[in-house]
Protein backbone atom coordinates (compact mmCIF):
# COMPACT_ATOMS: atom_id res chain seq x y z
CA UNK A 1 0.00 0.00 0.00
CA UNK A 2 2.99 2.56 0.89
CA UNK A 3 4.69 1.79 -2.68
CA UNK A 4 6.19 4.83 -2.87
CA UNK A 5 8.72 4.32 -5.63
CA UNK A 6 6.63 5.47 -8.82
CA UNK A 7 5.90 8.59 -9.24
CA UNK A 8 3.10 9.76 -6.73
CA UNK A 9 -0.64 9.61 -7.72
CA UNK A 10 -1.65 13.12 -6.76
CA UNK A 11 1.09 15.87 -6.90
CA UNK A 12 -0.19 19.22 -5.88
CA UNK A 13 2.46 22.21 -5.93
CA UNK A 14 2.10 25.85 -4.81
CA UNK A 15 -1.79 25.75 -5.85
CA UNK A 16 -3.77 29.27 -5.52
CA UNK A 17 -7.23 29.37 -6.54
CA UNK A 18 -8.74 32.84 -6.62
CA UNK A 19 -12.53 33.14 -7.18
CA UNK A 20 -12.92 36.63 -9.26
CA UNK A 21 -15.51 39.10 -7.35
CA UNK A 22 -17.40 41.30 -9.12
CA UNK A 23 -16.11 43.92 -6.76
CA UNK A 24 -12.97 44.04 -4.85
CA UNK A 25 -10.03 41.57 -4.97
CA UNK A 26 -11.84 38.28 -4.93
CA UNK A 27 -11.82 35.40 -2.65
CA UNK A 28 -8.71 33.94 -2.20
CA UNK A 29 -10.25 30.04 -1.75
CA UNK A 30 -6.78 28.33 -1.60
CA UNK A 31 -3.27 29.84 -1.13
CA UNK A 32 0.19 28.11 -2.19
CA UNK A 33 -1.05 24.86 -0.95
CA UNK A 34 0.99 21.85 -1.94
CA UNK A 35 0.42 18.34 -1.20
CA UNK A 36 1.59 14.77 -2.38
CA UNK A 37 -0.39 11.52 -2.12
CA UNK A 38 1.68 8.30 -3.02
CA UNK A 39 -0.01 5.31 -4.96
CA UNK A 40 -2.29 3.64 -3.12
CA UNK A 41 -2.80 6.11 0.01
CA UNK A 42 -6.04 7.19 1.63
CA UNK A 43 -5.44 10.73 2.33
CA UNK A 44 -8.28 12.76 4.14
CA UNK A 45 -8.62 16.75 3.30
CA UNK A 46 -10.62 17.97 6.39
CA UNK A 47 -11.08 21.57 7.76
CA UNK A 48 -14.15 24.19 8.90
CA UNK A 49 -16.16 25.44 6.03
CA UNK A 50 -14.82 27.58 3.72
CA UNK A 51 -11.12 26.29 3.54
CA UNK A 52 -11.24 24.89 0.50
CA UNK A 53 -10.99 21.37 0.89
CA UNK A 54 -13.78 20.53 -1.97
CA UNK A 55 -12.28 23.24 -4.73
CA UNK A 56 -8.58 21.46 -3.77
CA UNK A 57 -10.40 18.39 -4.75
CA UNK A 58 -12.13 20.16 -7.67
CA UNK A 59 -8.69 20.99 -9.23
CA UNK A 60 -7.22 18.07 -9.02
CA UNK A 61 -10.12 16.37 -11.25
CA UNK A 62 -9.88 18.96 -13.48
CA UNK A 63 -13.14 20.22 -12.44
CA UNK A 64 -11.74 23.68 -12.42
CA UNK A 65 -8.15 25.19 -12.69
CA UNK A 66 -6.17 27.03 -10.32
CA UNK A 67 -5.29 30.68 -10.72
CA UNK A 68 -1.38 29.57 -9.59
CA UNK A 69 0.72 26.39 -9.48
CA UNK A 70 0.26 23.33 -10.80
CA UNK A 71 -0.91 20.00 -10.66
CA UNK A 72 0.53 16.76 -11.81
CA UNK A 73 -2.04 13.27 -11.42
CA UNK A 74 0.46 10.35 -12.17
CA UNK A 75 2.94 12.48 -13.43
CA UNK A 76 0.73 14.14 -15.89
CA UNK A 77 -1.26 17.70 -15.53
CA UNK A 78 -4.84 17.27 -14.49
CA UNK A 79 -6.31 17.72 -17.52
CA UNK A 80 -4.40 15.16 -18.97
CA UNK A 81 -5.30 12.67 -16.44
CA UNK A 82 -8.95 13.28 -17.01
CA UNK A 83 -8.98 13.28 -20.51
CA UNK A 84 -7.10 9.65 -20.06
CA UNK A 85 -9.36 8.84 -17.61
CA UNK A 86 -7.02 8.22 -14.61
CA UNK A 87 -9.45 8.90 -11.30
CA UNK A 88 -13.22 8.13 -10.60
CA UNK A 89 -15.01 10.42 -8.49
CA UNK A 90 -17.73 9.94 -5.95
CA UNK A 91 -19.66 13.36 -5.21
CA UNK A 92 -21.85 14.27 -1.86
CA UNK A 93 -24.77 13.47 -4.17
CA UNK A 94 -24.91 10.48 -5.83
CA UNK A 95 -25.77 12.27 -8.76
CA UNK A 96 -27.56 8.76 -10.37
CA UNK A 97 -29.08 8.91 -13.44
CA UNK A 98 -33.02 8.43 -12.09
CA UNK A 99 -33.80 7.23 -15.83
CA UNK A 100 -31.25 4.16 -15.69
CA UNK A 101 -31.15 1.11 -13.25
CA UNK A 102 -28.47 0.76 -10.94
CA UNK A 103 -26.68 -1.38 -13.61
CA UNK A 104 -27.37 1.05 -15.97
CA UNK A 105 -25.90 3.97 -13.45
CA UNK A 106 -22.82 2.03 -13.33
CA UNK A 107 -22.25 0.92 -16.45
CA UNK A 108 -22.36 4.55 -17.73
CA UNK A 109 -18.95 5.66 -17.80
CA UNK A 110 -18.10 2.51 -19.78
CA UNK A 111 -20.43 2.93 -22.37
CA UNK A 112 -19.69 6.37 -22.72
CA UNK A 113 -16.09 5.29 -23.74
CA UNK A 114 -17.26 2.77 -25.78
CA UNK A 115 -16.92 -0.41 -24.05
CA UNK A 116 -18.31 -3.01 -25.63
CA UNK A 117 -21.92 -4.15 -23.92
CA UNK A 118 -20.75 -8.20 -22.86
CA UNK A 119 -17.70 -6.60 -21.25
CA UNK A 120 -20.13 -3.76 -19.29
CA UNK A 121 -22.17 -6.02 -18.22
CA UNK A 122 -19.91 -8.17 -16.70
CA UNK A 123 -18.01 -5.62 -14.99
CA UNK A 124 -21.10 -4.10 -13.83
CA UNK A 125 -22.08 -7.08 -12.07
CA UNK A 126 -18.87 -7.32 -10.47
CA UNK A 127 -19.24 -3.90 -8.76
CA UNK A 128 -22.86 -4.65 -7.73
CA UNK A 129 -21.41 -7.39 -5.51
CA UNK A 130 -18.56 -5.97 -4.15
CA UNK A 131 -20.75 -3.10 -3.14
CA UNK A 132 -23.28 -5.47 -2.06
CA UNK A 133 -26.61 -4.59 -4.10
CA UNK A 134 -26.55 -7.67 -5.80
CA UNK A 135 -30.44 -8.01 -5.62
CA UNK A 136 -30.96 -4.42 -6.68
CA UNK A 137 -29.47 -4.70 -10.10
CA UNK A 138 -32.35 -3.97 -12.05
CA UNK A 139 -33.75 -1.26 -9.49
CA UNK A 140 -34.20 2.34 -10.08
CA UNK A 141 -32.23 5.06 -7.86
CA UNK A 142 -35.64 6.70 -6.40
CA UNK A 143 -36.11 2.80 -5.19
CA UNK A 144 -33.08 2.96 -3.24
CA UNK A 145 -31.82 4.41 -0.03
CA UNK A 146 -29.36 7.18 0.50
CA UNK A 147 -26.96 4.85 1.46
CA UNK A 148 -27.57 2.30 -1.10
CA UNK A 149 -27.18 5.05 -4.30
CA UNK A 150 -24.02 6.22 -2.80
CA UNK A 151 -22.97 2.80 -2.91
CA UNK A 152 -23.78 2.90 -6.58
CA UNK A 153 -22.21 6.26 -7.07
CA UNK A 154 -19.18 4.29 -5.26
CA UNK A 155 -19.56 1.61 -7.86
CA UNK A 156 -19.61 3.60 -10.97
CA UNK A 157 -16.48 5.27 -9.94
CA UNK A 158 -14.88 2.22 -9.51
CA UNK A 159 -15.65 1.12 -12.98
CA UNK A 160 -12.95 1.82 -15.16
CA UNK A 161 -10.56 0.22 -12.34
CA UNK A 162 -8.78 4.00 -11.87
CA UNK A 163 -5.92 4.41 -9.28
CA UNK A 164 -7.11 7.35 -7.94
CA UNK A 165 -10.44 7.79 -6.25
CA UNK A 166 -11.60 11.60 -5.61
CA UNK A 167 -14.37 11.91 -2.95
CA UNK A 168 -15.94 14.83 -2.41
CA UNK A 169 -18.02 13.99 1.32
CA UNK A 170 -19.56 10.98 0.01
CA UNK A 171 -20.85 10.34 3.08
CA UNK A 172 -22.31 13.81 4.30
CA UNK A 173 -25.66 13.36 3.40
CA UNK A 174 -25.92 9.85 5.36
CA UNK A 175 -27.14 9.02 8.98
CA UNK A 176 -24.49 8.13 11.58
CA UNK A 177 -25.45 4.42 11.47
CA UNK A 178 -25.04 3.86 7.86
CA UNK A 179 -22.05 6.12 7.56
CA UNK A 180 -20.10 3.89 9.73
CA UNK A 181 -21.03 1.17 7.68
CA UNK A 182 -19.89 2.61 4.33
CA UNK A 183 -16.80 3.80 6.08
CA UNK A 184 -16.04 -0.36 6.91
CA UNK A 185 -17.12 -1.28 2.99
CA UNK A 186 -15.04 1.54 1.78
CA UNK A 187 -11.85 0.26 3.85
CA UNK A 188 -12.87 -2.77 2.29
CA UNK A 189 -13.14 -1.77 -1.19
CA UNK A 190 -9.79 0.10 -0.61
CA UNK A 191 -7.67 -2.71 -0.13
CA UNK A 192 -9.39 -4.53 -2.95
CA UNK A 193 -8.76 -1.80 -5.75
CA UNK A 194 -5.46 -0.66 -4.12
CA UNK A 195 -6.53 2.64 -5.41
CA UNK A 196 -4.90 5.84 -3.63
CA UNK A 197 -7.58 7.86 -2.05
CA UNK A 198 -8.39 11.88 -1.51
CA UNK A 199 -11.16 12.12 0.74
CA UNK A 200 -12.88 15.34 1.57
CA UNK A 201 -14.99 15.36 4.93
CA UNK A 202 -16.32 17.20 7.28
CA UNK A 203 -15.96 14.34 10.18
CA UNK A 204 -13.15 13.93 12.46
CA UNK A 205 -13.57 10.34 13.19
CA UNK A 206 -14.74 9.42 9.81
CA UNK A 207 -11.17 10.97 8.60
CA UNK A 208 -9.14 9.33 11.07
CA UNK A 209 -10.20 6.10 10.87
CA UNK A 210 -10.27 5.55 7.33
CA UNK A 211 -7.26 7.51 6.22
CA UNK A 212 -3.33 7.33 6.56
CA UNK A 213 -2.70 11.00 6.72
CA UNK A 214 -5.35 13.61 7.64
CA UNK A 215 -4.58 16.97 5.97
CA UNK A 216 -6.13 19.65 8.23
CA UNK A 217 -7.03 23.09 6.48
CA UNK A 218 -7.90 26.54 8.09
CA UNK A 219 -10.51 28.41 5.96
CA UNK A 220 -9.98 32.28 4.79
CA UNK A 221 -7.40 32.29 2.95
CA UNK A 222 -7.54 28.18 2.44
CA UNK A 223 -4.24 26.43 3.29
CA UNK A 224 -3.24 23.47 5.04
CA UNK A 225 -2.56 23.97 8.32
CA UNK A 226 -0.98 20.46 9.14
CA UNK A 227 -1.00 17.02 8.33
CA UNK A 228 -1.55 14.14 10.98
CA UNK A 229 -0.04 10.36 10.42
CA UNK A 230 -2.63 8.32 11.19
CA UNK A 231 -0.42 5.48 13.22
CA UNK A 232 -3.01 2.51 12.84
CA UNK A 233 -0.95 0.30 10.26
CA UNK A 234 -2.35 -0.72 6.81
CA UNK A 235 -5.67 0.40 6.00
CA UNK A 236 -6.89 -3.11 4.79
CA UNK A 237 -6.28 -4.34 8.34
CA UNK A 238 -8.91 -2.03 9.79
CA UNK A 239 -11.85 -3.16 10.86
CA UNK A 240 -15.05 -2.27 13.28
CA UNK A 241 -12.59 -2.82 16.54
CA UNK A 242 -10.16 0.28 15.50
CA UNK A 243 -13.19 2.81 16.39
CA UNK A 244 -12.40 1.63 20.09
CA UNK A 245 -8.74 1.33 19.39
CA UNK A 246 -6.30 3.64 22.17
CA UNK A 247 -4.17 5.20 18.83
CA UNK A 248 -7.79 5.92 17.20
CA UNK A 249 -8.49 7.73 19.92
CA UNK A 250 -4.92 9.86 20.30
CA UNK A 251 -5.38 11.10 16.71
CA UNK A 252 -8.88 12.02 16.75
CA UNK A 253 -7.87 14.52 19.81
CA UNK A 254 -4.42 15.02 17.80
CA UNK A 255 -6.83 16.50 14.68
CA UNK A 256 -9.04 18.26 17.00
CA UNK A 257 -6.64 20.22 18.51
CA UNK A 258 -5.19 21.25 15.24
CA UNK A 259 -8.62 21.98 14.28
CA UNK A 260 -9.07 24.44 16.96
CA UNK A 261 -5.49 25.95 16.42
CA UNK A 262 -6.56 29.52 15.97
CA UNK A 263 -8.89 29.95 19.47
CA UNK A 264 -6.17 27.76 21.75
CA UNK A 265 -6.80 30.50 23.70
CA UNK A 266 -10.87 29.48 24.78
CA UNK A 267 -10.30 26.09 25.94
CA UNK A 268 -13.61 25.69 26.84
CA UNK A 269 -14.36 25.94 23.19
CA UNK A 270 -12.01 23.47 22.25
CA UNK A 271 -14.40 21.12 24.30
CA UNK A 272 -17.21 21.63 22.83
CA UNK A 273 -15.57 21.93 18.66
CA UNK A 274 -14.52 23.85 16.35
CA UNK A 275 -17.21 25.76 14.55
CA UNK A 276 -18.06 23.68 10.91
CA UNK A 277 -16.72 20.92 11.98
CA UNK A 278 -18.48 17.52 13.31
CA UNK A 279 -16.48 16.16 16.33
CA UNK A 280 -18.54 13.02 16.73
CA UNK B 1 -43.03 9.37 -8.30
CA UNK B 2 -44.26 6.72 -5.89
CA UNK B 3 -46.97 7.73 -4.10
CA UNK B 4 -49.79 5.42 -2.51
CA UNK B 5 -52.22 4.30 -4.62
CA UNK B 6 -55.64 5.56 -4.15
CA UNK B 7 -58.55 2.18 -4.57
CA UNK B 8 -60.11 1.41 -7.38
CA UNK B 9 -63.53 2.82 -5.70
CA UNK B 10 -62.31 6.29 -5.18
CA UNK B 11 -60.52 6.24 -8.35
CA UNK B 12 -63.06 4.77 -10.84
CA UNK B 13 -66.61 4.77 -9.16
CA UNK B 14 -66.13 8.23 -6.98
CA UNK B 15 -66.17 10.32 -10.50
CA UNK B 16 -69.15 7.77 -12.25
CA UNK B 17 -71.46 8.42 -9.55
CA UNK B 18 -70.70 12.28 -9.17
CA UNK B 19 -71.41 12.24 -12.85
CA UNK B 20 -74.34 10.38 -13.07
CA UNK B 21 -75.77 12.29 -9.76
CA UNK B 22 -75.33 15.51 -11.99
CA UNK B 23 -76.67 14.54 -15.04
CA UNK B 24 -80.04 13.12 -13.11
CA UNK B 25 -79.87 16.73 -11.19
CA UNK B 26 -79.70 18.43 -14.63
CA UNK B 27 -82.61 15.56 -16.20
CA UNK B 28 -84.42 17.02 -12.95
CA UNK B 29 -84.06 20.19 -13.13
CA UNK B 30 -84.82 20.90 -16.82
CA UNK B 31 -88.48 18.90 -16.88
CA UNK B 32 -89.16 20.16 -13.39
CA UNK B 33 -88.90 23.29 -14.11
CA UNK B 34 -89.56 23.40 -17.59
CA UNK B 35 -86.32 25.45 -18.94
CA UNK B 36 -86.67 26.29 -22.67
CA UNK B 37 -84.42 24.14 -25.26
CA UNK B 38 -82.79 26.74 -26.19
CA UNK B 39 -81.66 27.80 -22.92
CA UNK B 40 -80.55 24.28 -21.93
CA UNK B 41 -81.44 21.21 -23.40
CA UNK B 42 -82.36 18.18 -20.90
CA UNK B 43 -79.54 15.64 -21.05
CA UNK B 44 -81.55 12.74 -22.26
CA UNK B 45 -81.99 14.80 -25.04
CA UNK B 46 -78.31 15.84 -26.48
CA UNK B 47 -77.87 12.12 -25.38
CA UNK B 48 -80.51 11.15 -28.44
CA UNK B 49 -79.52 13.68 -30.63
CA UNK B 50 -75.64 12.80 -30.13
CA UNK B 51 -76.86 8.87 -30.43
CA UNK B 52 -79.38 9.68 -33.52
CA UNK B 53 -76.37 11.87 -35.53
CA UNK B 54 -73.65 9.17 -34.27
CA UNK B 55 -72.07 9.39 -37.77
CA UNK B 56 -72.25 13.10 -38.45
CA UNK B 57 -70.50 14.05 -35.38
CA UNK B 58 -67.96 11.50 -35.66
CA UNK B 59 -66.75 13.12 -39.22
CA UNK B 60 -67.14 15.92 -37.48
CA UNK B 61 -64.04 14.63 -35.09
CA UNK B 62 -62.22 13.14 -37.37
CA UNK B 63 -62.47 16.66 -39.65
CA UNK B 64 -61.28 19.08 -36.30
CA UNK B 65 -59.13 16.06 -35.04
CA UNK B 66 -57.15 15.70 -37.84
CA UNK B 67 -56.82 19.41 -38.00
CA UNK B 68 -55.37 19.70 -34.47
CA UNK B 69 -52.88 16.55 -34.87
CA UNK B 70 -51.61 18.06 -37.99
CA UNK B 71 -51.34 21.59 -36.30
CA UNK B 72 -49.87 19.66 -33.01
CA UNK B 73 -47.21 17.59 -34.97
CA UNK B 74 -46.09 20.80 -36.72
CA UNK B 75 -46.44 22.71 -33.73
CA UNK B 76 -43.78 20.68 -31.65
CA UNK B 77 -41.98 19.99 -34.30
CA UNK B 78 -41.46 23.75 -34.53
CA UNK B 79 -41.15 24.34 -30.97
CA UNK B 80 -38.94 21.59 -29.67
CA UNK B 81 -36.40 22.30 -32.76
CA UNK B 82 -36.45 26.27 -31.91
CA UNK B 83 -35.80 25.49 -28.31
CA UNK B 84 -32.70 22.67 -29.02
CA UNK B 85 -31.05 26.04 -30.80
CA UNK B 86 -31.81 28.18 -28.65
CA UNK B 87 -30.31 26.23 -25.28
CA UNK B 88 -27.13 25.91 -27.75
CA UNK B 89 -26.87 29.13 -28.69
CA UNK B 90 -27.60 32.20 -25.73
CA UNK B 91 -27.42 34.97 -28.84
CA UNK B 92 -30.23 33.17 -30.42
CA UNK B 93 -32.18 32.83 -27.22
CA UNK B 94 -32.23 36.52 -26.51
CA UNK B 95 -32.79 37.12 -30.13
CA UNK B 96 -35.92 34.64 -30.21
CA UNK B 97 -37.14 35.59 -26.86
CA UNK B 98 -39.30 38.95 -27.78
CA UNK B 99 -40.88 37.76 -30.59
CA UNK B 100 -42.11 33.75 -28.32
CA UNK B 101 -43.17 36.28 -26.22
CA UNK B 102 -45.05 38.37 -28.53
CA UNK B 103 -46.47 35.35 -30.11
CA UNK B 104 -47.52 34.02 -26.72
CA UNK B 105 -49.86 37.23 -25.95
CA UNK B 106 -51.58 37.20 -29.24
CA UNK B 107 -54.92 35.40 -29.49
CA UNK B 108 -54.13 33.26 -31.85
CA UNK B 109 -57.62 32.17 -33.20
CA UNK B 110 -57.98 35.87 -33.86
CA UNK B 111 -55.23 35.44 -36.73
CA UNK B 112 -57.48 32.65 -38.15
CA UNK B 113 -59.57 35.41 -40.43
CA UNK B 114 -56.31 36.98 -41.75
CA UNK B 115 -55.24 33.04 -42.53
CA UNK B 116 -58.28 31.95 -44.23
CA UNK B 117 -57.34 35.21 -46.49
CA UNK B 118 -53.93 33.79 -46.91
CA UNK B 119 -54.41 30.06 -47.95
CA UNK B 120 -57.96 30.56 -49.49
CA UNK B 121 -61.67 29.52 -47.58
CA UNK B 122 -61.80 26.28 -49.24
CA UNK B 123 -58.37 25.19 -47.21
CA UNK B 124 -57.62 24.11 -43.56
CA UNK B 125 -54.67 24.63 -43.68
CA UNK B 126 -55.18 28.11 -41.90
CA UNK B 127 -56.37 25.66 -39.12
CA UNK B 128 -54.24 23.74 -38.66
CA UNK B 129 -51.99 26.11 -38.66
CA UNK B 130 -53.83 28.34 -35.67
CA UNK B 131 -53.49 25.44 -33.98
CA UNK B 132 -49.67 24.79 -34.70
CA UNK B 133 -49.00 28.50 -33.17
CA UNK B 134 -50.80 27.91 -30.34
CA UNK B 135 -49.12 24.73 -29.22
CA UNK B 136 -45.85 26.41 -30.47
CA UNK B 137 -45.50 28.47 -27.22
CA UNK B 138 -46.34 25.89 -24.48
CA UNK B 139 -44.12 23.32 -26.42
CA UNK B 140 -41.38 25.72 -26.75
CA UNK B 141 -41.00 27.38 -23.42
CA UNK B 142 -41.65 23.81 -21.52
CA UNK B 143 -38.69 22.38 -23.90
CA UNK B 144 -36.45 25.17 -23.17
CA UNK B 145 -37.07 25.17 -19.76
CA UNK B 146 -36.34 21.13 -19.99
CA UNK B 147 -32.96 21.26 -21.11
CA UNK B 148 -31.81 23.99 -18.85
CA UNK B 149 -32.67 21.38 -15.70
CA UNK B 150 -29.25 19.28 -15.82
CA UNK B 151 -28.09 19.29 -12.44
CA UNK B 152 -24.70 20.11 -11.65
CA UNK B 153 -23.28 17.24 -9.91
CA UNK B 154 -24.46 15.68 -13.65
CA UNK B 155 -22.77 18.63 -15.35
CA UNK B 156 -19.52 17.69 -13.62
CA UNK B 157 -19.91 14.26 -13.98
CA UNK B 158 -19.82 14.61 -17.45
CA UNK B 159 -17.04 16.83 -17.47
CA UNK B 160 -14.78 14.09 -15.45
CA UNK B 161 -15.49 11.70 -18.13
CA UNK B 162 -14.21 13.81 -20.45
CA UNK B 163 -17.02 13.15 -22.91
CA UNK B 164 -18.01 15.35 -25.97
CA UNK B 165 -20.62 17.49 -25.82
CA UNK B 166 -23.04 15.51 -28.23
CA UNK B 167 -22.61 12.50 -25.54
CA UNK B 168 -23.22 14.47 -22.87
CA UNK B 169 -26.32 15.87 -24.75
CA UNK B 170 -27.59 12.11 -25.20
CA UNK B 171 -26.75 10.85 -21.49
CA UNK B 172 -27.73 13.49 -19.76
CA UNK B 173 -29.51 17.04 -21.33
CA UNK B 174 -32.14 15.28 -23.65
CA UNK B 175 -33.49 12.44 -21.05
CA UNK B 176 -33.45 15.29 -18.31
CA UNK B 177 -35.33 17.74 -20.76
CA UNK B 178 -37.53 14.58 -22.00
CA UNK B 179 -40.99 14.78 -19.15
CA UNK B 180 -40.58 19.14 -19.64
CA UNK B 181 -41.02 18.20 -23.34
CA UNK B 182 -44.21 15.89 -22.42
CA UNK B 183 -45.77 18.50 -19.96
CA UNK B 184 -45.60 20.57 -22.98
CA UNK B 185 -47.29 18.45 -25.37
CA UNK B 186 -49.78 17.72 -22.55
CA UNK B 187 -50.55 21.32 -22.22
CA UNK B 188 -50.44 21.98 -26.39
CA UNK B 189 -52.85 18.40 -26.73
CA UNK B 190 -55.66 20.78 -25.41
CA UNK B 191 -54.49 23.93 -26.68
CA UNK B 192 -54.80 21.86 -30.22
CA UNK B 193 -58.21 20.85 -30.41
CA UNK B 194 -59.76 24.33 -28.93
CA UNK B 195 -57.87 26.25 -31.17
CA UNK B 196 -58.38 23.73 -34.27
CA UNK B 197 -62.22 24.05 -32.96
CA UNK B 198 -62.49 27.95 -32.46
CA UNK B 199 -60.67 28.72 -36.05
CA UNK B 200 -63.99 26.90 -37.48
CA UNK B 201 -65.83 29.74 -36.12
CA UNK B 202 -64.34 32.23 -38.82
CA UNK B 203 -64.53 30.62 -41.86
CA UNK B 204 -63.25 28.15 -44.10
CA UNK B 205 -64.88 24.28 -45.38
CA UNK B 206 -68.09 22.75 -43.66
CA UNK B 207 -67.89 19.38 -42.02
CA UNK B 208 -65.41 20.16 -38.83
CA UNK B 209 -66.94 19.98 -35.25
CA UNK B 210 -66.70 23.94 -34.87
CA UNK B 211 -69.05 24.34 -38.10
CA UNK B 212 -71.37 22.01 -37.43
CA UNK B 213 -72.35 23.60 -34.10
CA UNK B 214 -72.64 27.14 -35.11
CA UNK B 215 -75.00 25.60 -38.12
CA UNK B 216 -76.82 23.13 -35.97
CA UNK B 217 -77.68 26.65 -33.48
CA UNK B 218 -78.44 29.05 -35.88
CA UNK B 219 -80.82 26.43 -37.10
CA UNK B 220 -82.52 26.03 -33.62
CA UNK B 221 -81.49 22.45 -33.09
CA UNK B 222 -79.96 22.92 -29.89
CA UNK B 223 -79.82 19.30 -29.04
CA UNK B 224 -77.64 18.69 -32.06
CA UNK B 225 -76.06 21.83 -31.00
CA UNK B 226 -74.85 20.17 -27.88
CA UNK B 227 -74.32 16.63 -29.08
CA UNK B 228 -71.41 18.01 -31.03
CA UNK B 229 -70.55 20.21 -27.86
CA UNK B 230 -70.16 16.68 -26.71
CA UNK B 231 -68.19 15.68 -29.63
CA UNK B 232 -65.96 18.50 -29.02
CA UNK B 233 -65.63 17.35 -25.11
CA UNK B 234 -64.65 13.51 -26.16
CA UNK B 235 -61.97 15.02 -28.51
CA UNK B 236 -60.58 17.13 -26.43
CA UNK B 237 -60.48 14.80 -23.64
CA UNK B 238 -58.89 11.82 -26.21
CA UNK B 239 -55.63 14.28 -27.18
CA UNK B 240 -55.65 14.97 -23.51
CA UNK B 241 -55.21 11.67 -22.46
CA UNK B 242 -53.42 10.00 -25.47
CA UNK B 243 -50.79 12.67 -24.21
CA UNK B 244 -51.10 12.09 -20.68
CA UNK B 245 -50.52 8.62 -21.30
CA UNK B 246 -47.02 8.99 -23.50
CA UNK B 247 -45.96 11.39 -20.84
CA UNK B 248 -46.68 8.95 -17.98
CA UNK B 249 -44.54 6.30 -20.25
CA UNK B 250 -42.29 8.27 -21.22
CA UNK B 251 -41.35 10.06 -17.40
CA UNK B 252 -41.68 6.83 -15.38
CA UNK B 253 -38.68 7.45 -13.95
CA UNK B 254 -37.71 11.19 -13.97
CA UNK B 255 -37.65 11.59 -10.35
CA UNK B 256 -35.15 11.36 -7.91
Amino acid sequence: MTNTTSVPAVDIHGVSRIFAARKGPGVTALDDVSLTVAPGEFVSLIGPSGCGKSTLLRLVADLDVPTSGSIEVFGKPARQARIDQDYGIVFQQAGLLPWRTVAGNIELPLELHGVGKAARRRRAAELITLVGLSDFASHYPDQLSGGMQQRVAIARSLAESPSLLLMDEPFGALDEMTRERMQNELVRICAETQAAVVFVTHSIPEAVFLSNRVVVMSPRPGRIRSIVSVGLGDVSGRGEGLRENEGFFHSLSEVRDLLHGDDAAGASENQAGARGVETR
Amino acid sequence: MRTAQPGLVQTVLAPIVFGVAVIVLWQALVTGLAIKAFILPAPFAIGAEFAGNLSNVASGMAVTGRNSLIGLVIGALFGIALAIVAALARLLDEMVAPIVAALSVVPIVALAPVLYTMFGAGAETARQLVAALAVFVPVYFNTLRGLRQVRPVHRDLMRAYAVTSWQATRAVTLPTALPYVFTGLRVASSLAVISALIAEYFGGPVGGLGKSITSAASSSNYGLAWAYVLGSIILGLLFYCAALAVEKLATRRSGG
